[in-house]
């Protein structure tokens, strides 16, 4: 069964349409990666998914509950559907930790807010704090940064950052992960890290999306690969079929800019 | 200098007096304008046009006008107006207007520096909240606040310097502060009159207080250099 479905979505800015229906679904335990040029739509595509940006049109489902309808104008009905979005987790191209929390801190802040809006935190406050903690040693240690519990972002390197962010994102137990480029703020020899990262979750069958223009990477590690063009999808499919054997002529025209 | 030194104790001790006032308007005007300077910046910024633009005029005239005639305006138009003297004719009446004056100017130019501290933060914290479930308050007051504060440190600084000093202009409406105390002793005062170095010496009083404040501004400064924004 699909665990996100995505709709004929679009999203406008102003005139300007940069989705233009966009349909399809993912299964659980896959990874899908959406490559194409700049300005194609891929961000857009994931902010809308997780919330940054408001859709003009279609529907999103996650794990058979809906985060977005565009046929419900009510607003307290649309502020109901935003909760469902706790099952989702976005790893941002410039990681955007938050400076002045270590790592620990970074990884702990949302997950200690969530339980004070518990009913019965002021009971359970010890034991909560405890899990919480646990739960983000066990997650910073997955990304292979037990040694750096301590550390402020500032005294991290870029990969340990996008790191940290990775475990921020994990520690909220999402049904899917989502990825917006996430070695492209990073030096060539720092990009190596996050990919492997990213691969054993994928050997974990965690459920991801990724925003990719790591080509190479994109064919080892996808189920699937969505080719996005002008705000359509252009081509989707098998890593190797859309990536080895396009049949679309924007397609290859893309994918041989990258062998040059 | 036998005359100097006969007279220092009596000056010293009203120079002192008028100083406390000194330091009373201070520290009100902070208490009021540093929380009221944040509710504007939140009116300035403010997606609903018609109370930004509101807000946006209000700080415009605080900032656009002398505080001397502020404090003027506001001390004598409810009652020789609308006669209906608010304030009392004495000193604590005098310094209540003092206050609303400088808490309503100083807040706005504080609005200003606040905004610039919460535009200032990179839109990525703000959603990086977002996607973590945390609501828009949480996010404020976890991610956002110590970055702005870290953000305005230096130019809040600034301006609170500027209001140590400032503080004298309530002069106008005879405070009597330590400038109103200095001038005292020109014309006479505790038996001492013709004198124009009591006035000249108020300046060691600001002097001292704002170096203290200097002082305290690196400290704080110092003290959020553990994070990077």
């Amino acid at each position: 069964m699909a665990i996100l479905e995505v709709k004929n979505l679009t999203k406008s800015f102003g005139a300007t349409e940069v989705l233009k229906g966009i349909t399809f679904e993912l299964e659980e335990g896959k990874v899908l990666s959406v490559i194409g040029s700049s300005g194609s739509g891929k961000t857009t595509l994931l902010r809308c998914i997780n919330g940054l940006e408001t859709a003009t049109s279609g529907k999103i489902t996650v794990n058979s509950q809906t985060v977005f309808d565009s046929d419900i104008t009510d607003k307290k009905e649309i502020k109901a559907l935003g909760k469902n979005r706790q099952n989702i987790g976005l790893v941002f191209q410039q990681f955007n930790l938050f400076p002045q929390y270590t790592a620990l801190g970074n990884v702990t802040l949302a997950m200690k807010l969530a339980a004070k809006r518990r009913p019965d935190y002021k009971q359970k406050k010890k034991e909560l704090l405890e899990e919480i903690d646990r739960t983000a040693k066990y997650f910073l240690g997955k990304v292979g940064l037990s040694d750096k519990l301590d550390f402020y972002p500032c005294q991290l390197s870029g990969g340990q950052q996008q790191r940290v962010s990775i475990a921020r994102a994990l520690a909220l137990n999402p049904k899917i992960l989502f990825f917006d480029e996430p070695t492209s703020a990073l030096d060539p020899e720092l990009t190596g890290e996050i990919l492997k990262t990213i691969r054993q979750l994928a050997e974990d069958r965690m459920t991801m999306v990724i925003v990719t223009h790591e080509m190479n990477f994109a064919k080892d590690v996808s189920d699937e690969v969505i080719f996005m063009d002008n705000g359509v999808i252009a081509e989707m499919g098998s890593p190797e079929d859309v990536l080895v054997n396009p049949k679309n002529e924007r397609t290859r025209a893309f994918l041989n800019t990258y062998q040059k | 200098m036998s005359q100097f030194i006969e007279q220092f104790p009596t000056v010293f001790q009203a120079l002192n007096i008028g100083f406390l006032q000194t330091v009373k308007l201070f520290l009100v005007t902070l208490v009021g304008a540093l929380p009221l300077g944040l509710i504007i910046s939140f009116g300035s910024m403010s997606k609903f046009k018609p109370l930004s633009s509101l807000v946006k005029t209000i700080v415009w005239i605080f900032r656009g006008s002398p505080l001397m005639i502020q404090m003027l305006i506001i001390y004598y138009m409810p009652g020789l107006v609308f006669h209906n003297p608010i304030w009392g004719g004495g000193e604590d009446g005098r310094f209540t207007a003092a206050a609303v004056a400088f808490i309503l100017n100083y807040a706005c130019y504080f609005s200003e520096i606040y905004r610039g501290g919460i535009e200032g933060v990179p839109v990525g914290q703000q959603e990086a909240g977002q996607v973590l479930g945390m609501t828009k308050s949480e996010i404020f007051f976890k991610v956002t606040l110590l970055q702005m504060v870290k953000r305005i440190v230096p130019p809040m600084s600034n301006e609170i310097i500027t209001l140590v000093k400032d503080t004298s202009l309530a002069r106008i409406i005879a405070l009597q502060e330590i400038i109103w105390a200095g001038q005292a002793f020109l014309k006479g005062s505790y038996g001492i009159s013709g004198q124009i170095w009591p006035l000249f010496f108020t300046a060691v009083y600001y002097l001292v207080f704002c170096g203290v404040l200097t002082i305290l501004f690196g400290k704080l400064e110092k003290k959020l250099d553990y994070f990077k924004i």
